[in-house]
């Protein structure tokens, strides 16, 4: 039922949708661009004016700023891998047959769920260097001879922030993997059985080839979203104690809430970036996919 | 398939299980204790995994004197709101791209798409100004706005993940018995649709719900919504662990009920695209 006739029922049925998207998004982007070539800071606003390039000139030579790549280096390949490698011992386990299986499924995605700032908030007082949780169990079991203080000392806050990262993250890849597993016809199992397959030969046969496009799409899109999380580590630690665990995302909040805001566009732009030839991939197999 | 002993099943299925289980929920098992605990039992010389002693004066004391309320009626406007402008904007276009054939379509598409790349930072800062210089700073109105650069692309994207999967021809059938578009739309496809719009709403309240970053710059002393709320009662007051971990208990509790209700078509939805591709 083609008509020849232009229809403009599709325009008008995407455009309240575009046109929020245009001035929340592109629009904003715009701005933002413009932004990082001015010395936009909101605490001296009688004299922003256009800088150039002093604002990405100022980065290059910022310490802090290198700081922050180095760490949202670590941050992402430490927390998305192991969110990777828990998320999916997680999803062969819940793809089982027993007792209950659908609440425990469930339950396990609750992290998932669960605000970044009470996430933060709650893992700041387990760990807790006086009266923490995690300090009391490795006391009793005689693994440490005094507390730790996990998120005042270079040493440990880092790591520590990251597994509170990971903690969130495994339910999401635990859930994504499922939806793939699900979709492997029971019959190639079957028959790797009759062929008397051992249970890795069948994982890494069958199964992790199967799942190869769901795993590569995951790993972008939590890539991103860990790259970009602000909440977690800026309610346990601010970036501190001494930058160590300021992100490069954390790094640009902490610069937009004192309202450097032409400094903060800068080097948020200069993460689009980085992102984006992350996500190059991911765009090009959505659209081959749509068209 | 042979079966399995029960002793082999302990070792690969229940203790591994059990373990990430663990790691999982116990830090919400410990955020509920810490709650109800006595101030001087959560600061004595032992650590107490179950509490000698259960006292709500926290659950009081944050309603009372920090007017909890305030804060949980702001979150729930705003989330509120979201959720319905998001909804109406992104099934309109979740059907355009899903019904019909038009130029520039992929575009429009690709556009709803790549926004999910954009760091919340990079929107956060110049959204700042403009709201700033339009007079909407510390409105819930702002809010709502803010939240939608990340719920309408997602949204837009789920429900044409479930749209897909309902056939055409159910429309079709309505339109021959001589219903036009719009009632075939509002009578046949909307019903059907109804649970995955439900699930795709949930995503979004969650997500406004939990949200804290645009919520901090975006929001004063009057508009503050919960998460800043609570990130905020760690600052004045040194820390107030029950205080904190009570009113973590009250924000998690609607976010669960949600949840659960809406768990499975909402996983159906998120998972659809990748599996597809």
């Amino acid at each position: 039922m083609k008509k020849k006739k232009f229809n403009f029922w599709p325009y008008l049925l995407i455009s309240p949708a575009l046109l929020i998207v245009a001035f929340v998004v592109f629009y904003p982007i715009i701005e933002a661009i413009f932004m990082s070539f001015q010395n936009y800071d909101l605490r001296r606003p009688d004299k922003i004016s256009f800088v150039g390039f002093e604002n990405y000139i100022e980065m290059f030579n910022d310490p802090t700023f290198w700081l922050a790549v180095k760490n949202t280096l670590i941050w992402v390949i430490f927390g998305v891998g192991l969110q990777f490698f828990f998320g999916f011992i997680l999803e062969l386990l819940l793809n089982q047959q027993f007792k209950g299986r659908g609440f425990v499924r469930a339950v396990s995605l609750i992290p998932w769920a669960t605000p970044g700032v009470l996430i933060g908030l709650m893992w700041k007082w387990i760990y807790d260097g006086n009266y923490g949780v995690l300090n009391d169990i490795l006391l009793k079991l005689h693994l440490i001879d005094a507390p730790i203080m996990f998120l005042s000392q270079t040493s440990t806050a880092f790591g520590s922030v990251i597994v509170t990262i990971i903690w969130q993250g495994i339910p999401f890849f635990a859930i994504m993997i499922l939806a793939g597993l699900q979709g492997i016809p029971h019959e190639m199992y079957e028959a790797a059985d009759i062929d008397g397959a051992t249970k890795l030969q069948k994982l890494f046969r069958i199964t992790i080839p199967t799942l190869k496009n769901v795993i590569f799409i995951t790993i972008i899109l939590r890539v991103i979203w860990v790259a970009n999380s602000v909440d977690i580590i800026y309610s346990m630690t601010g970036g501190g104690p001494s930058y160590s665990t300021q992100t490069l995302s954390v790094y640009i909040f902490n610069k937009a809430t004192v309202l450097d805001l032409g400094y903060s566009s800068g080097m948020a732009l200069l993460l689009m970036f980085m992102l984006a030839s992350v996500a190059i991939p991911y765009i090009r197999n959505s659209f081959k996919e749509g068209s | 398939m042979s079966k399995k002993s029960f002793g082999n099943r302990i070792l690969t299925l229940y203790i591994p299980l059990g373990i990430i289980l663990f790691f999982l929920v116990f830090p919400f098992y410990w955020t509920f204790v810490t709650s109800i605990k006595p101030e001087r039992e959560l600061y004595g010389p032992t650590v107490t995994y179950w509490p000698e002693e259960l006292t709500f004066a926290s659950y009081a004391k944050l309603f009372g004197e920090f007017n909890f309320l305030l804060p949980m009626f702001n979150s729930l406007l705003v989330a509120t709101i979201t959720t319905v402008v998001t909804l109406t904007a992104s099934t309109l276009a979740a059907y355009a791209f899903t019904r019909f054939d038009f130029k520039g379509k992929n575009i429009f598409m690709s556009l709803f798409l790549t926004n999910n790349m954009f760091p919340n930072v990079l929107l956060l800062i110049p959204l700042f100004a403009i709201m700033r210089s339009v007079n909407l700073l510390y409105t819930p109105t702002s809010l709502v706005i803010a939240y939608a650069t990340f719920t309408i692309p997602f949204s837009v994207w789920m429900l044409t993940g479930y749209l897909k999967d309902l056939p055409s021809s159910l429309e079709e059938a309505a339109m021959i018995d001589g219903a036009n578009r719009v009632k075939a739309f509002t009578r046949v496809v909307l019903p059907v649709l109804m649970p995955s719009i439900i699930a795709t709403g949930v995503y979004i309240f969650i997500q406004s719900w939990n949200e804290y970053t645009f919520a901090v710059l975006f929001t004063n002393e009057s508009t503050r919504t919960i998460p800043v709320t609570l990130k905020n009662l760690i600052g004045q007051l040194g820390v107030q662990w029950d205080l904190l971990t009570a009113g973590g208990i009250i924000t998690i509790i609607p976010v669960c009920i949600l949840f659960f209700f809406a768990q499975k078509k909402l996983i159906e939805g998120m998972t659809a695209g990748s599996v597809k591709g």
